[in-house]
């Protein structure tokens, strides 16, 4: 199973770094192994519950499903960017308050993608805030504290 | 801990009732909380898995070559190689029935047959993939009523452990699946039939379903010089040190169990679940060993009991139940895990929450050649309470007695007795079904829709019994500043326990909760604990940390007075150490323990004064539409208000009930494992294995916790994680049955099933 290692660059929460990763390594895996991140997790392995959530380019992906190489060149946020300097975001802190997580295994997928959600739509409807976060699963089941959060949130930027 | 709340703030608001945010919030937000997922150690080698592809058969060979041919691959290992280092490797909580890798034979499919060592997690699934095994294939049994009287046996003969007394009379039994069989006898049952005015009898099922934590089993095992530290996502490390320390033969002392936050558990993560096999491997290997399961390999540890329930009550003529007759069969798979307390400790409350005179139950743990069954939040309860509240509600219906009012006219009262002979006490049924019924409007008139969308509404209430009688130790260490740290087992997957037991702490001490800081588990520190499941944590260790908080707060007071002090809390107790210590120096233990009372059941009867220290109630009220075109249900409404007790954190309680009552949701509409003919998992994938998202949430969910206290709890308060689920799947299908007249009996409540029982009840019945 001997296989050729690339090196790729990226910026990765405002930093540019580099790895040495093989063709099948995920940028999950590289983000958590190589740079200790530890905030993106796998569950499903699939794509299917939203745990491994990561941003490529602005843009949410699965970090399971996503080979490392094509991060090459990339601007890749996790969930520890959302705090700056220790403060909480605003909907970070709307996540505590309304008790939006339980186990808190899924929860920064949830932040990540509540976060995209508010920078293009800044005051979703309910119904909007259930379709954006439709491609992540709560175990706990704790979405209508979700949803409750994205709204106080939402109210708090405006 | 948040030590932004000053010392100085001896508050005189009660700490216990306070919705204190959990403890822990800031690093679940910054994804920096601990999981033992996330665990990394020198040296690692990763632990993959071989898993039996037929339901049943005894093993001929296993060829490993290739596997062990491939580059990287550190070693390939087998039943026979652990036999080199623990000689009988069977465990198990209730039988020690299961081998940590199959010998002899394999009992279902996805049995662990052989691991694979690498270094490279990639390489050790590549090299798994690569070992074939060859069985005497033996013909398999799958269904729980069939395994009950098949001559198809699991295993050859029953190997009880030696926890559970009412299981020794099953020691060295042969030619049966049957893993325990409760039995509950009183009264005259069969005069209270021949005399009744109306007999109803139905058959209901339930099906198999997996927790599917998103944090997967995981564990690592780490060799030192004489003894094993193992690190797991468990709910129960005091158990996993016993275990590993009973089969390696060792003392307990060089055993170390310890946890970080888990990511779910649900009840998967009781007793001992992959830690045998990888304390195996490490020591073996004598390097320390990672296994990480995938959310597919799941399904192949442990799920819920899929059940057959016959059930059977006498009615007088006015509306009240004389007798119920039940009979449970429960599939518990290859293994018994803890299924067997599961059929007994839930099975004595099979007749439900009702005055029953007379009542005859008959509860059997099966094995057959499936994947085990164990505990799964409620503990057997939810399935029971799908078959009686769906047979109550026929039963009202039939009589033409509104169902609220049938429940009330038979619902226990304090003072009276449950058919086990204990009376209750602290247990609001009426209440519950009154706060159901007031939120719901039941009185006032329903719109029951028009043409093809109808809607209905439906209500169901449960009881569930604690585990007994069990034990819980707890250590509050106050340090010479004054600050207090809690140590205890019990573990923080998701329910808020170390914040609810720093509320305890710092109720007794008188001092902001923020200030208490709460250890994770770690067995060589934190004292011993029966374990996290049941929602027996509250209770139980709710009364250890208020007595270890109890004792330190005496020696506190006492450390001041010696120094002519009076303790106010944090900084009265940091001038005494210095007057006493010369310097910030010192310690003060408080210890607590707990065991709750217990009487054991009757042999003959099956009946004890004294089942449970405390009683779980929860119900359920549901609004929904039914598209009679397409059967597909939308829940419009669901109300879910329990007794618990004292509510020691009101918001933490409101989403225990939400989330209890949400999962359940699943397990009523989707959820279902699906096996082939032979015995295969077709679908172990949240692919095709659906749990609820966020589009699956009811339009409104109310949830509602009575006023109540439970004078023999901590504080007035009992466990709740459990509750919210016990009504839930008979309400839909009760309210499905009030908007369309049309009774299920088997879950999951699909479109399909729906829409095959209107086509049937218009005499129009679809082909299979």
């Amino acid at each position: 199973m001997s296989v050729a290692t690339r090196t790729i660059h990226f910026t990765l929460n405002g930093a540019p770094v580099s790895a040495t990763i093989a063709p099948h390594h995920t940028l999950l895996e590289v983000v958590r192994d190589t740079f200790g991140l530890n905030g993106a997790r796998e569950s499903c392995g699939q794509g299917l519950c939203g745990c491994c959530t990561l941003m490529v380019n602005g843009q949410s992906v699965s970090g399971c499903l996503t080979l490392a190489a094509f991060a090459d060149g990339a601007t890749v946020t996790t969930v520890e960017n959302l705090a700056v300097d220790g403060k909480l975001s605003p909907l970070q802190a709307a996540f505590i308050e309304c008790g939006a997580f339980q186990c808190g295994f899924c929860t920064s997928g949830f932040l990540l993608m509540a976060t995209e959600l508010l920078e293009s739509n800044p005051r979703p409807t309910e119904g909007e805030i259930r379709n954006h976060l439709s491609g992540n699963l709560c175990r706990c089941a704790t979405y209508p504290e979700v949803v409750r959060a994205v709204q106080l949130a939402a109210e708090r930027m405006a | 801990m948040d030590t932004k709340v000053s010392p100085d703030q001896v508050i005189d608001a009660q700490q216990v009732g306070r919705s204190v945010p959990r403890m822990e919030g800031a690093a679940k937000v910054t994804g920096r909380a601990e999981y033992i997922h996330n665990l990394r150690l020198p040296g690692v080698l990763h632990g993959k898995v071989f898993r039996s592809r037929i339901a049943h058969g005894r093993i001929l060979s296993i060829d490993t070559s290739a596997a062990r041919a491939v580059a990287g691959v550190h070693s390939v290992v087998t039943g026979e190689d652990i036999r080199r280092i623990i000689p009988e490797p069977y465990y198990g909580p209730a039988f020690h029935d299961q081998p940590i890798l199959a010998l002899d034979k394999v009992r279902y499919v996805g049995e662990p047959v052989a691991a694979v060592l690498a270094a490279d997690p990639h390489v050790a699934e590549y090299a798994a993939g690569l070992i074939t095994a060859e069985y005497e294939e033996l013909p398999a049994v799958f269904n729980e009523v069939e395994a009950a009287t098949s001559s198809i046996c699991v295993h050859d003969e029953l190997k009880p452990a030696i926890t559970f007394p009412d299981l020794k009379h099953l020691k060295g039994k042969r030619n049966t699946n049957v893993a325990l069989d409760y039995k509950l006898r009183r009264g005259d049952v069969s005069a209270a039939f021949a005399s009744a005015a109306h007999v109803f009898e139905h058959e209901f099922h339930t099906q198999h379903i997996m927790h599917t934590p998103f944090e997967p089993f995981v564990a690592l095992a780490e060799p030192l010089d004489d003894s094993v530290t193992i690190h797991s996502s468990s709910q129960m490390p005091a158990y996993v040190r016993l275990e590993i320390a009973r089969l390696l033969g060792w003392p307990e002392n060089k055993v170390r169990a310890r946890t970080a936050y888990l990511g779910g558990g649900f009840g998967a993560k009781v007793y001992v679940k992959i830690e045998p096999l990888v304390v195996a491997l490490a020591l073996l290997a004598r390097r320390p060993v990672k296994m990480s399961l995938t959310m597919e390999e799941q399904f192949y540890v442990i799920g819920k009991h899929a059940t057959t329930f016959r059930i059977k009550s006498a009615i007088t003529a006015d509306g009240r139940i004389a007798a119920r007759k039940c009979e449970v069969f429960w599939n518990g798979g290859a293994y018994a895990d803890i299924g067997p307390r599961v059929s007994q400790k839930s099975g004595f409350t099979s007749t439900g929450p009702y005055q029953i005179e007379c009542a005859e139950i008959d509860s059997a743990e099966i094995y057959t050649n499936l994947p085990p069954a164990g505990a799964f939040r409620g503990f057997g309860i939810p399935q029971l309470v799908w078959a009686y509240e769906s047979h109550t509600d026929i039963i009202a219906r039939a009589l033409k007695i509104d169902p609220l009012e049938f429940r009330r006219r038979n619902i226990l009262h304090d003072g009276q007795e449950h058919p086990t002979g204990t009376v209750m006490r602290d247990a609001e049924f009426d209440e519950v079904l009154v706060r159901i019924a007031a939120r719901m409007g039941w009185d006032a008139p329903f719109d029951r829709g028009t043409g093809t969308k109808r809607r209905g509404r439906g209500i169901a209430i449960g009881v569930k019994a604690s585990i007994a009688p069990t034990t819980s130790f707890a250590l509050v260490n106050v340090s010479a500043d004054g600050s207090a740290v809690l140590f205890c087992n019990t573990i923080d997957m998701g329910q808020a326990s170390n914040t609810a037991n720093a509320q305890l702490v710092a109720e007794v001490l008188g001092i902001p909760a923020e200030r208490v800081k709460v250890t994770q588990a770690d067995t060589d520190v934190t004292p011993f604990d029966m374990g996290t499941l049941g929602s027996r944590s509250m209770f139980h260790m709710g009364h250890a940390v208020r007595l270890a908080a109890e004792h330190a707060r005496t020696q506190l007071e006492a450390l001041c007075a010696e120094g002519g002090l009076t303790y106010t809390g944090e900084q009265s107790v940091a001038q005494a150490f210095r007057k006493k210590f010369g310097m910030q120096a010192g310690n003060i233990f408080g210890v607590g323990h707990y065991t709750s009372r217990y009487q054991p059941a009757d042999p003959a009867t099956g009946m004890s004064k004294e089942v449970t220290p405390f009683w779980m109630i929860g119900g359920t009220g549901i609004e929904l539409e039914v598209d009679t075109e397409t059967g597909h249900v939308t829940i419009l409404r669901m109300v879910n208000v329990v007794d618990a007790g004292r509510a020691i954190n009101p918001r933490v309680v409101e989403t225990q009930i939400s989330g209890a009552a949400l999962m359940q949701l699943g397990q009523t509409m989707t959820e279902e494992m699906v096996f082939s003919s032979a015995g295969e998992l077709t679908n172990p994938s949240l692919a095709y294995y659906k749990i609820p998202g966020i589009h699956d949430m009811p339009a409104t969910i109310e949830n509602e916790a009575v006023e109540a206290e439970t004078r023999n709890g901590p504080f007035g308060s009992k466990g709740v994680g459990e509750s919210g689920t016990f009504g839930v799947s008979p309400a839909i299908a009760n309210a499905i049955d009030d908007a369309v007249g049309v009774r299920l009996y088997s879950l999951p409540l699909t479109p399909e099933s729906i829409y095959r029982a209107i086509c049937a009840a218009r005499g129009e019945p679809l082909e299979d």
